[in-house]
């Protein structure tokens, strides 16, 4: 069981001397191997979640639980891809999906069953030996996500892993996604700005309030989905088509609306 | 829009210049020394040096040729640059990496770092008398701050991201120096090599005026006592020619390291 808890979760900013709440009272829950996407006005604090979660930061008030102990510190079994991708630029595709593996002390012969597994996985064949900055940005966020995956780790931490790309490649990725979690389900806290994004990958969608960030609703889309029955739909834009989609959508999209942009991070 | 500076010359104007900057220098040296102005004895021509390096190439002076003094020079610079580059790399690494360390280190190193490297002649002498220590001291001096700042600057102001994509993995501390935050530094560091590189052979005559035996700087400090001041340019002039040649070689190396790395 691998749930991550924000339970009370507060945080504070000094700048200057004074300190600003980027959070106040966070709660929410991700259920095991459930996909909880993050959405919220620039500046809400959704990266400072998904970062206590990864335990880059520690919270200043309240609990962040994962799998029922509070976060450590930064470790392999909760994975992370940046929105920058962070790929090592001195190390090829496959030295870089390695990377976590040789961490974990694996013998040579299964790490190399590994890794060729999940560069199949990610279409990534033929890549091995290219070096990140001879990729397109989709590519590079592949290698990203295929570094993350293939330390099976039991918790996905995703910080607007799209966000860089172009409108045709985050699509693409989109679908791979959901294809990839099909096989190999996780918990995974996914934050994004784009709301069609949220509601076609997640089981549930959180909406937070400007700053300082608290979760306003949390809607569950598993429900809708199974009901309008959206996976008979291979392709994103027949999904974001469907009149269920579209309500959600507007649902959410009239939620954020109610919140002011706060200032961006 | 207008730029700020004028319009940069092709590559044949470019030749041009320089040839046109160089021939205005050797006529202005040339028509010093030819004019009386100044003592022919203190200022050589051109062309007496010119003369003067033919012979130098064969014949000894100072007990040897000057490719074999030359050779003395760049034996001692090797010693010198190498435990610059061994020990300045290394510590800046470390120092970027450990912050109690840096705070340790930075008052000495700041202190000691504005010192020219000649200054510690007197120091070199005693220490070492006239054997290899002391140039070695002096040169590893003028190397050492560039290849410490340099390593240490690239590691304090890695991108955060690629320390946090380790710690994320569960890299541990040694790994994390040796696969991260070396490779991440390298531009800089080999950048810091370059510049300590060139700031070592800089201090290579200071390094040789109490050497006893051979080397460019003793053989110039001899022409010096002999006023022979043809061999004082030539070895100048040896020690600019080798100098450029150290650079454009590590030139080189930065540049392919950069072009692997997706930099340029």
């Amino acid at each position: 069981m691998s749930a991550i808890e924000f339970d009370n979760v507060g945080r504070l900013f000094e700048r200057d001397g004074r300190s600003f709440p980027a959070l106040d009272g966070v709660d929410l829950t991700v259920a095991d191997k459930e996909f909880v996407a993050l959405v919220g006005p620039s500046g809400c604090g959704k990266t400072t979640c998904l970062r206590m979660a990864a335990g880059f930061e520690a919270p200043s008030s309240g609990r962040v639980l994962v799998g029922g102990a509070p976060v450590p510190g930064p470790g392999p079994d909760r994975a992370v891809v940046f929105q920058q991708f962070a790929l090592f630029p001195w190390k090829t595709v496959a030295d870089n999906v390695a990377f976590g593996l040789r961490n974990k002390g694996m013998a040579a012969p299964e790490r190399r069953d590994r890794i060729a597994a999940i560069i199949k996985l990610m279409g990534l064949d033929g890549y091995e030996t290219a070096f990140p900055h001879q990729l397109s940005g989709g590519m590079q966020q592949r290698v990203a996500i295929a570094r993350a995956y293939v330390l099976d780790p039991q918790v996905l931490l995703m910080d607007e892993p799209f966000g860089a790309l172009d409108a045709q490649t985050r699509v693409v990725m989109q679908e791979e996604l959901v294809r990839i979690a099909r096989i190999n389900p996780r918990t995974v806290l996914f934050i994004t700005h784009a709301v069609e994004e949220a509601v076609y990958l997640a089981d549930r969608v959180a909406v937070m309030t400007q700053r300082p960030g608290r979760i306003k609703e949390v809607l569950d889309v598993r429900a809708i989905r199974a009901a309008e029955n959206w996976d008979r739909h291979a392709r994103v834009e027949d999904v974001m088509d469907l009149e269920s989609f579209v309500h959600l959508r507007t649902h959410i999209w009239r939620s954020l609306r109610e919140e002011k942009v706060g200032g961006e991070r | 829009m207008r730029s700020s500076t004028t319009r940069p010359p092709s590559t044949a104007e470019r030749l041009l210049l320089g040839a046109i900057g160089l021939a205005s220098f050797l006529g202005l040296w040339w028509g010093m020394s030819a004019s009386g102005l100044v003592a022919k004895q203190f200022l050589p021509t051109p062309l007496d040096v010119l003369a003067r390096t033919q012979y130098l190439l064969t014949e000894p002076f100072a007990g040897a040729t000057l490719p074999e003094h030359l050779a003395r020079s760049l034996e001692r610079y090797a010693y010198g640059f190498l435990l610059a580059a061994g020990v300045g790399v290394p510590l800046g690494l470390l120092m970027g990496w450990f912050r109690w360390l840096d705070a340790m280190v930075t008052p000495v190193f700041d202190g000691l770092r504005f010192i020219a490297p000649i200054a510690w002649v007197p120091f070199a002498a005693l220490w070492f008398g006239t054997g290899i220590g002391g140039p070695i001291m002096i040169i590893f001096s003028g190397a050492f701050p560039p290849c410490l700042i340099n390593a240490y600057r690239g590691a304090r102001f890695v991108d955060a991201k690629y320390i946090e994509a380790a710690r994320m993995l569960g890299t541990g501390s040694l790994r994390t120096i040796l696969e991260v935050l070396l490779p991440a530094s390298f531009p800089a560091i080999v950048a810091g090599l370059r510049i300590g590189a060139g700031l070592g052979w800089q201090s290579l005559v200071g390094a040789e005026l109490i050497v006893a035996s051979a080397g460019v700087g003793y053989m110039m400090v001899q022409g010096q006592s002999n006023i022979s001041t043809p061999t004082v340019v030539a070895g100048m002039v040896a020690i600019g020619l080798v100098g450029l040649v150290i650079d454009v070689f590590l030139r080189q190396i930065e540049a392919f390291v950069r072009h692997r790395r997706g930099l340029a």
